[in-house]
């Protein structure tokens, strides 16, 4: 089936297998890397219900576009038809005293709901990730641990610190934000990462405190949202288009102003854990410590 | 339009009049800006056109011509991608992109197994500054002076040059034009090649001479007409084809063409066949009997001169030799123009109606004409900074190209060199797969080019061996995304070692 667009059809959506059995699909701006521990046929079917799943995944969110770059405000959440959308308007609803539109969510929540097809179709599976382009639903059963590297830099993507996810963690989403990464941040933080009970939570809430990884200096340039990039749900906002580098206060001073913030939601349970990375400094907040570590 | 906009108007449409496009290639119909990607990445405004940013072809090599698609069984070794057959592809420069500076390696070095014999080949997109492309039109039709300027919108683009046996030669672009001139003569110039190169039609104009709308493959289309015919030889050369079939229904055959004018009865080819002189001795210099150069001017007329009136070409018609009742057939080289006269009692030609007889011959001519067509070779000069990506020391790349250990193909296509200095090299752009070039703002042409040597060859001449990946690697990691075409089947396999 293609879909048809005046004088040019649609590319379908791409299933591929990557080394290692990893599942590859792809459609549009969508790029999921997918893998599962546990019987070959669990996987096959796991990875066959992902594929199905996927099919109509771009078209639900493109039919509700308008929609979801709508800032959010008020007292009710909007009414979106497809289930993702859904959960991208709840994982950023929580967030809307400062802007946010549902787009905050959108890869998290890709990523959410192919993870809760494949559960359904097998349970009974060890392991399950599914990466959209690092923002990443991750599913373990108790007595397995996962893996998974943390990259201080977007431009750079070498691990320099790792989380353990086992399943009494309760971590089902990791999400990284960063003025280099592929959406707008208003930001400097080179990247947020942020664990939550969602992948669609984590990915809003990297969002949110990457906004405000921030400080005034010569050394970054901005540009209105809409300048870049006519459709941004980021409208008329100054989002950062380089960051050289900063004195040393200004990097700790953008940090602390980001830490605030992340703590802030982890006190309302709206996170477990985040790491923020600015030119090479760190700062991790967490409730309980054994979730992030760097690696030495 | 160029090609490059061709292409974008495929996925996408200018929206407004601030050079944004919208890109059709997925539902989420991206407006982007000019300089930005959408939000795959995939996509890019690049000068207001849209622009894949990695779409590099692969070329499949089909077994026998008309088999499809070469299934890849799962018990193969350990592929578990589904798209090509490793052994059967080839990665092409189209699409694959530049490395710069130009002593990093380049952006595909290609492991592969051929016969037997493990291969490497370095795989990119040169920008070639020095660079133009050669044009054959097959047509007597005079379009102007050797030497003449060719202009594209009024700026100087090439220059007529050396006229080949029944073809008039172009030569276009070059350094002087792309970069020695004004910065409008460049842009034209590169924009004049990147169409040629591409197989689209450009209309060039010639000082003091006439229009051409040049086409790879297709037939030249001459101040707004169609050429049809490539003339079947000289005027010489058409008497001596066809003098025989003529004897015993003529007496006299002129043979109209700018080159040589041929004359029946006086062409050794009527002597042989103890023809009787007609007596009619037509203008020019006389070459040797029955041969004459520069009958008239050249021009759009018959047989590339400028008549239009055959008879005019007479100068004088002997009484002592020529007879009343003389048959006289005169024709062009590609039979498209032809007159049939018979002298009256005053030995003036009267035109008459052609036996058929005769009409057989003259359509024979036609019949042994090839059809007039426009062939385009690209030509550049592969020297320079661009061997740094394929080895460290350049020098061994030109000495191995040029003893034919390494084969050089342009998008799997087989590439002339020139012998001598350097890495000069010639290809048919019809031979590349469609959309092969591109062009950067410098201005310059930027095309694929394939270096293909032996693995140890590679190493041994100081190649980037920790850049080496295997063919699988790269199926695996751009199939998904790369352009996947059938190798021409008139080209050689760019991986055999014969080819």
């Amino acid at each position: 089936m293609a879909f048809e667009s005046g004088r040019v059809s649609w590319r379908e959506p791409q299933v591929g297998v990557l080394p290692g059995g990893r599942l590859h699909l792809q459609h549009g701006p969508i790029d999921l890397v997918i893998k599962v521990e546990g019987d070959p046929a669990l996987v096959s079917r796991s990875y066959a219900a992902a594929s199905e799943r996927f099919h109509t995944v771009l078209h639900e969110l493109a039919s509700e576009l308008n929609l979801l770059r709508k800032p959010l405000s008020g007292d009710r959440p909007p009414d979106a038809s497809s289930p993702i959308a859904r959960r991208m308007i709840a994982a950023c609803w929580p967030h809307r005293a400062v802007f946010i539109t549902p787009m905050a969510a959108v890869a998290g929540a890709v990523a959410d709901e192919i993870s809760a097809i494949m559960l359904a179709a097998t349970p009974d599976m060890r392991t399950l990730y599914v990466n959209n382009g690092g923002d990443i639903a991750v599913h373990v059963v108790d007595n397995e641990m996962l893996r998974i590297g943390i990259v201080p830099d977007l431009a750079e993507a070498m691990p320099e610190a790792a989380i353990r996810v086992c399943h009494g963690s309760g971590i089902r989403g990791i999400a990284t934000s960063g003025w280099r990464g592929r959406s707008f941040s208003l930001g400097i933080a080179d990247a947020v990462t942020v664990l939550a009970h969602s992948a669609a939570e984590a990915d809003a809430a990297a969002t949110i405190i990457a906004n405000v990884v921030d400080v005034a200096d010569p050394a970054v340039s901005r540009a209105c949202a809409q300048s870049l990039d006519p459709d941004s749900d980021l409208g008329e906002l100054l989002v950062t288009t380089h960051v050289g580098a900063l004195p040393e206060n200004q990097v700790l001073a953008a940090l602390s102003a980001g830490s605030d913030q992340a703590q802030r939601l982890l006190d309302a349970a709206l996170i477990l854990a985040a790491a923020l990375v600015v030119q090479g400094k760190w700062r991790i907040v967490q409730g309980r410590s054994g979730l992030l570590f760097p690696m030495a | 339009m160029t090609t490059l906009s061709e292409r974008s108007a495929k996925f996408g449409a200018a929206e407004g009049d601030n050079g944004i496009i919208r890109c059709d290639a997925c539902p989420v119909l991206c407006r982007i800006r000019p300089g930005r990607s959408g939000a795959c990445a995939r996509y890019a405004n690049q000068d207001g056109l849209l622009i894949r940013t990695d779409p590099v072809v692969l070329l499949e090599l089909a077994v026998e011509e008309g088999q499809k698609l070469v299934p890849f069984t799962e018990a193969s070794e350990d592929w578990d991608g589904n798209l090509l057959n490793p052994a059967r592809a080839f990665v092409t420069g189209i699409g694959a992109g530049t490395t710069y500076p130009d002593y990093k390696p380049a952006p595909f070095i290609v492991s592969q197994k051929h016969n037997g014999v493990d291969t490497v080949t370095v795989v990119t997109e040169g920008i070639f500054s020095y660079c133009g492309v050669k044009v054959k039109i097959d047509t007597d039709r005079h379009l102007g002076p050797e030497t003449a300027a060719i202009r594209c919108g009024g700026e100087q683009v090439g220059h007529v040059t050396t006229a080949e046996y029944g073809s008039q030669m172009l030569s276009l672009g070059g350094v002087r034009h792309l970069t020695g001139g004004s910065k409008k003569e460049g842009n034209v110039t590169c924009d004049t090649l990147l169409k040629l190169c591409n197989g689209e039609a450009v209309e060039l104009t010639i000082d003091n001479g006439h229009s051409v709308v040049v086409q790879a493959g297709k037939a030249p289309i001459v101040d707004g007409n169609p050429e049809r015919r490539m003339r079947v030889g000289c005027g010489s050369a058409t008497v001596g084809i066809f003098a025989k079939q003529w004897l015993g229904h003529v007496d006299e055959v002129i043979v109209v063409d700018d080159h040589i004018t041929g004359v029946l009865t006086e062409h050794q080819a009527g002597r042989v066949l103890d023809m009787r002189p007609g007596g009619i001795r037509v203008k020019g210099r006389k070459s040797t009997p029955g041969r004459y150069f520069q009958v008239a001017n050249p021009g759009m007329g018959w047989g590339g001169t400028d008549i239009t009136d055959p008879l005019s070409i007479i100068q004088r018609i002997d009484p002592a030799v020529a007879w009343p009742g003389l048959r006289l057939l005169l024709t062009s080289t590609t039979g498209e123009d032809a007159l049939w006269c018979v002298l009256d009692e005053n030995l003036v030609p009267q035109p008459a109606a052609m036996p058929s007889d005769v009409r057989v011959v003259v359509d024979r001519i036609g019949e042994n004409c090839e059809p007039s067509t426009c062939t385009v070779l690209f030509m550049a000069g592969a020297g320079g900074s661009l061997r740094a990506g394929v080895t460290e020391n350049p020098v061994l790349l030109t000495r191995s190209v040029q003893d034919g250990t390494t084969k050089v193909t342009l998008g799997g296509a087989p590439a002339m060199l020139w012998p001598g200095g350097g890495i000069t090299v010639m290809v048919d752009v019809l031979r590349l797969p469609k959309n092969a070039f591109g062009y950067v703002p410098t201005p310059a042409l930027v095309a694929p080019i394939e270096f293909t040597l032996p693995r140890a060859l590679y190493e041994a001449s100081g190649g980037h061996t920790s850049e080496i990946v295997a063919v699988t690697d790269v199926i695996r990691a751009y199939g998904g995304d790369a352009r996947v075409e059938f190798a021409n089947p008139v080209n050689p396999w760019p991986l055999r070692a014969d080819g």
